[in-house]
């Protein structure tokens, strides 16, 4: 009877303990995925990638040591410092007009004026859904040399053609203009709801003070909006540095002959993947990632000294 | 009424030239799916419809590899979607709704990871894949991207809040499971997050392009945006056909639209603007 009694007793300490320890893993084990994905495909290949930024290897051989020599060819690389100049070009050209645009195009809409909003901000934030490659296709046809819509409007107006994709100066606005009929509508939307945060109290006192929409949008608006203009530079810089895509459709062999349209991601895309340098890849990588820092430590820099300086 | 300043007239022109600059390109590129390649060069051009859209559509549907794409890419978003919407929910949820130790530091090291350019990556991962033979398959598109950052971030929003505390305590008296408290109260609660989280997901496999060009050698396996560039390459003197390709691969994103457009933008801007 004795035995019994003490099995059941054990059994029962031992489902206590185990349900406790299953309890206290529960939770670790349902956010488990996310850091074991990380752990292998995020952390494990930042590690590969340093040390394949000191080494020379074609992917088949042997990894070859070489210490600083990727990091010299680099700085003397004019490629590298091409890929660079039309990157931040293309960034600069296709960021600043838009944000302007998008905000512009906001604090319209959003003022008591304008019927339609519904209709404008719809219209607005369809082509986010697109594709960059179903765009980049139909924008390279627009511009196309042949038959393109452009030229051949040109053509009308008794002026020459014009080689819009062979061209280093076009092929950089043609990209930078994919990108902004892609994401001005989404950085309109998400200033329209900043805007419905503002009270309606600012702009009816200013009003009844007699200032005008100008006034209005430059002393509420844009000083309110702040944080999310902040918001929405960042995310372009990130955006903007990663160009790739566009690049790549509109001038899918060679990059370097056109000049224009080499961008720091394109460049890492042909060093790796179509030479099959992918030392060489990893440092251009690392060059990218040490650009991406400076601007936002400037882009950091430049926002808080605003702020400090408008509390004097 | 009779007001119609200056500044009305500037606002609504503004305002009408803009939703033309968003959609004249969608217009341009049905003109241009409906035309044959003679029409398309003609001096003026056309700018209305033509009547070759059906018989364009067949051509890029039956002589090239369009539609093995196209399923594809339905098969690789939906797959990647739903194993997105679990791993996210739970991690999100668990986040939001669970006590355990070191929770806050295990968030802030996964808000982290989010600021890690992506590039960083490539190579390396590449390199991977080949040592595990996912090369050319779509584990390689589908398995690391199965548990975001994002996502995890956004359920957590969004469970704190809906989510009341009690609920759970009644459901585990009831001796509800922790697994099945979150599947059965959970989602079903979650559903509004839940479905902004799947159109945004889908919509991005869908317009996934870079890994995979990197990832996918066999044209069988193409996904849309590969087939897209493909058409380019073989059509490239045929316009009607690469266009057509074009708006073939863009409608099934448009329709999502038309149907969610008011979800899609509420959620893109609450991830955007905070209190």
């Amino acid at each position: 009877m004795d035995d019994t009694i003490n099995d059941v007793q054990e059994k029962k300490s031992f489902k206590d303990k185990y349900s406790k320890i299953s309890e206290k893993a529960t939770p670790y084990i349902f956010i488990a995925p996310f850091y074991i994905l990380f752990l292998i495909f995020g952390l494990f290949p930042i590690v590969f990638s340093a040390i394949l930024a000191f080494s020379k290897w074609d992917g088949i051989g042997e990894v070859q040591f070489t210490g600083l020599e990727n990091f010299k060819t680099l700085l003397a690389d004019t490629d590298f410092w091409l890929s660079i100049k039309n990157t931040l070009i293309i960034w600069v050209i296709q960021t600043v007009p838009m944000l302007v645009i998008a905000l512009v195009l906001a604090f319209l809409i959003n003022l008591s004026i304008v019927k339609r909003k519904e209709f404008y901000k719809t219209t607005f934030f369809l082509p986010y859904v697109t594709s960059v490659v179903a765009v980049t296709i139909l924008f390279g046809l627009i511009f196309s040399n042949q038959s393109g819509l452009i030229n051949a409007v040109l053509e009308l107006l008794g002026k020459e053609p014009i080689a819009f994709i062979d061209s280093p100066f076009w092929i950089r606005i043609i990209i930078a203009l994919v990108g902004i009929w892609q994401y001005l509508g989404y950085n309109m939307i998400i200033y329209y709801s900043g805007l419905q945060k503002i009270p309606a109290d600012y702009y009816e006192a200013a009003i009844i003070d007699g200032a005008s929409n100008y006034q209005l949008f430059t002393k509420i608006t844009v000083p309110l909006l702040k944080p999310i203009i902040l918001f929405t530079v960042m995310m372009s810089t990130i955006g903007g540095l990663q160009v790739f895509a566009e690049a790549q459709v509109l001038v899918p062999t060679n990059a370097t002959a056109e000049g224009g349209a080499l961008t720091i991601v394109y460049y890492i895309y042909q060093t790796a993947f179509l030479q099959s340098r992918y030392g060489y890849g990893s440092t251009i990588t690392w060059g990218l990632v040490v650009i991406i820092l400076i601007i936002s430590l400037i882009n950091w820099y430049l926002t808080s000294y605003r702020i400090k300086g408008e509390d004097d | 009424m009779k007001k119609l300043s200056l500044s009305t007239i500037v606002i609504r022109f503004t305002l009408i030239v803009g939703a033309i600059f968003s959609l004249f390109p969608f217009y341009w590129m049905i003109v241009m799916a409906s035309r044959t390649n003679s029409e398309i060069f003609a001096i003026p051009p056309y700018l209305t419809l033509g009547g070759h859209l059906i018989e364009n559509t067949i051509i890029v549907l039956t002589e090239t590899n369009f539609f093995q794409a196209f399923l594809n890419t339905v098969f690789y978003a939906v797959v990647s979607t739903i194993l997105i919407l679990f791993f996210d929910s739970l991690a999100g949820y668990t986040f939001a709704k669970m006590k355990f130790k070191g929770k806050k530091i295990l968030f802030v090291f996964l808000l982290a990871t989010m600021m890690i350019p992506g590039q960083i990556n490539i190579i390396p991962q590449f390199i991977m894949m080949d040592w595990m033979g996912w090369v050319g398959s779509y584990n390689a598109l589908i398995i690391p991207g199965m548990a975001n950052a994002f996502g995890i971030f956004w359920i957590k929003q969004y469970c704190e809040n809906a989510i009341p505390d009690s609920i759970i305590e009644a459901a585990k008296m009831d001796g509800c499971s922790t697994f099945g408290t979150y599947w059965r109260i959970g989602i079903p609660i979650l559903k509004p997050a839940l479905s902004f989280l799947a159109i945004y997901s889908f919509i991005g496999a869908w317009n996934n392009y870079t890994w995979p060009l990197i990832i996918l050698n066999d044209e069988s396996k193409y996904v849309i945006s590969l087939a897209l560039t493909r058409l380019q390459g073989l059509y490239f003197t045929d316009y009607p056909l690469v266009i057509t390709g074009t708006l073939i691969s863009t409608i099934p994103v448009l329709l999502i639209f038309f149907f969610f457009s008011r979800q899609l933008m509420a959620g893109i801007t609450d991830g955007a603007v905070k209190e």
